[in-house]
């Protein structure tokens, strides 16, 4: 290669791609939608010039038929209600304790050398592997479902809030005690609140771990939900049905991480 | 009120890890007197203040409080820290009323206090405002107020100007000056800056450093009504020397 290197210059690089450079508002609003569109562009032209055997890729007007069809049909409202209720009483219950936990284990070096140690081994159990233990112990009703969700988010959240509560300035800390502030103070009034903002995006991020989870636990045993309806679409090989339901996880999923967002923005203006 | 430090050691680790950082510091302090702690980084001067506030506790000796012994913090002994003082989510009213708050006064009580108080560090304007819209030096004076309002019976300063511009810090130090010298505050002030000491203190104790013990002190009886010519005074200057001397020579091997 004989690439002209003589006035100096060198090769510019993209403007876009040096570090450091922010694109004007309006290219990063062009470049976030072109996220989204350009898959859908393709995945359209790909299916109207079948390129790809029908079966296997529905076109993007058969998924939105089958989406409209389960939605009349009340299917959709039913599955949608079944796994977010699933997911939000599995997480709900591993926030309730991981956040307690995780704050004490943040402060107190006695509690986090008694429980850390436990927590990190069983962090590694994969979650889907307590599925028939929770069957025999549970039974095939909602409970080990929500267990699932509970046991795959639990302990992250846990560490995660630890590391949060650890980044709480000492003097901080110790400006409340020589106020006058008492343990449970110390704790809920600075501790936790300081480390608020950094608990809502630990969820966040974890809640997407229990969105899995629900669906791997569908599959194994449930009447209704997301992740039953892909097996059953896939026992009647309709494809489109899987892209529909699919289409509408990601969505979800996208808009509970919103919801943290807005969350966040609401709760600890302070922070952003 | 009376502070008393008795014969106060500290050791931290054990082993070969042993260090000792304070050896048999003894000072008093009375209503309404200012005094300051001098010293270089290794002298144990952040140590002795937090033994005093509770945050840690002695190897031997004691801290008395009106000849009772400290036993962990309390309110008595209000303290403010270099930085990190502020707790962010709350407005400079709010910080001011927080210990207030946590001790369990009644709400009308702590609305008062707490606009006094802000007057009292000229930051009535600001009492909205969140930590992040202050300047470094409206930080501290809020942390000063805050401080204040828990009504201590003596003033824990540790370098809380340490982390300001230079003018910025001429200006707290006038600040404070006169925050003593309207209210009778008591004050132990910690600091390694010689200048700081002389302007602010009556009493100027110096600390050696490997362990921290006192070696000398200076009473400082110069007149303080305008601070700027204090700063530029013969006498004054002279009394900088001699002192930045002394802790020079403390340091044997420099650099």
């Amino acid at each position: 290669m004989a690439a002209s290197a003589t006035d100096g210059g060198g090769v510019k690089p993209l403007p876009l791609l040096s570090i450091g450079a922010t694109p004007s508002p309006l290219v990063r609003s062009g470049l976030q939608v072109s996220s989204l569109l350009i898959p859908l562009l393709l995945w359209t032209v790909i299916s109207a010039l079948e390129l790809v055997d029908g079966k296997f890729l529905p076109s993007p007007a058969a998924v939105l038929e089958s989406l409209a069809s389960m939605a009349r049909e009340g299917i959709l409202f039913q599955d949608i209600v079944a796994s977010t209720g699933r997911v939000f009483a599995g997480f709900f219950l591993a926030t309730l304790v991981a956040v307690p936990l995780g704050i004490c284990m943040g402060v107190y070096p006695a509690i986090c050398a008694l429980c850390e140690p436990l927590i990190a081994m069983l962090r590694y159990m994969p979650a889907a592997a307590f599925i028939p233990l929770l069957i025999i112990y549970l039974g095939i009703g909602e409970e080990p479902k929500i267990a699932l969700i509970f046991l795959g988010t639990v302990y992250f959240n846990v560490l995660m809030v630890m590391d949060a509560v650890k980044f709480v300035p000492k003097e901080l800390i110790e400006t409340t005690l020589t106020l006058g502030g008492r343990g449970r103070q110390v704790l809920v009034q600075v501790v936790a609140r300081y480390s608020l903002p950094s608990i809502i995006d630990t969820l966040r991020i974890n809640i997407a771990t229990s969105w899995n989870l629900v669906v791997v636990a569908e599959l194994v045993a449930a009447e209704v939900g997301l992740g039953k309806r892909i097996q059953l679409a896939q026992r009647f090989f309709r494809t489109d049905q899987i892209f529909a339901e699919l289409i509408v996880l990601g969505l979800i999923g996208f808009a509970i991480d919103m919801g943290f967002r807005l969350l966040l923005r609401l709760s600890c203006r302070w922070a952003l | 009120m009376e502070l008393q430090v008795r014969h106060l050691s500290k050791t931290f680790g054990s082993g070969q890890h042993r260090k000792e950082v304070l050896r048999d510091i003894s000072f008093a302090l009375r209503s309404g007197e200012f005094l300051s702690l001098v010293g270089s980084s290794g002298s144990g001067k952040s140590t002795i203040l937090r033994l005093i506030a509770g945050l840690e506790q002695p190897s031997s000796g004691q801290v008395l409080v009106d000849g009772q012994a400290v036993q962990g913090p309390g309110p008595d002994r209000g303290m403010v820290f270099q930085k990190y003082s502020l707790y962010p989510w709350l407005s400079a009213a709010e910080n001011v009323a927080f210990g207030m708050r946590l001790q369990g006064l009644p709400q009308r009580d702590i609305k008062e206090r707490t606009a006094y108080f802000l007057e009292v560090v000229g930051l009535q304007d600001a009492a909205r405002k969140l930590p992040r819209e202050l300047s470094g030096g409206m930080q501290q004076r809020v942390a000063i107020a805050r401080t204040l309002a828990t009504n201590p019976k003596v003033l824990l300063l540790d370098e809380p100007f340490g982390a300001l511009d230079l003018q910025i810090r001429e200006a707290m130090q006038d600040f404070l000056l006169q925050l003593w010298q309207r209210t009778g505050l008591t004050v132990l002030l910690i600091t390694h800056d010689v200048e700081e000491a002389l302007v602010l203190a009556q009493r100027v104790h110096v600390l050696a450093p490997h362990p921290g013990r006192i070696v000398s002190t200076v009473e400082v009886d110069l007149d303080k009504s305008d601070l700027n010519q204090l700063r530029l005074s013969a006498a004054f200057l002279e009394k900088r020397r001699t002192l930045a001397g002394v802790l020079r020579q403390l340091e044997p091997a420099l650099v």
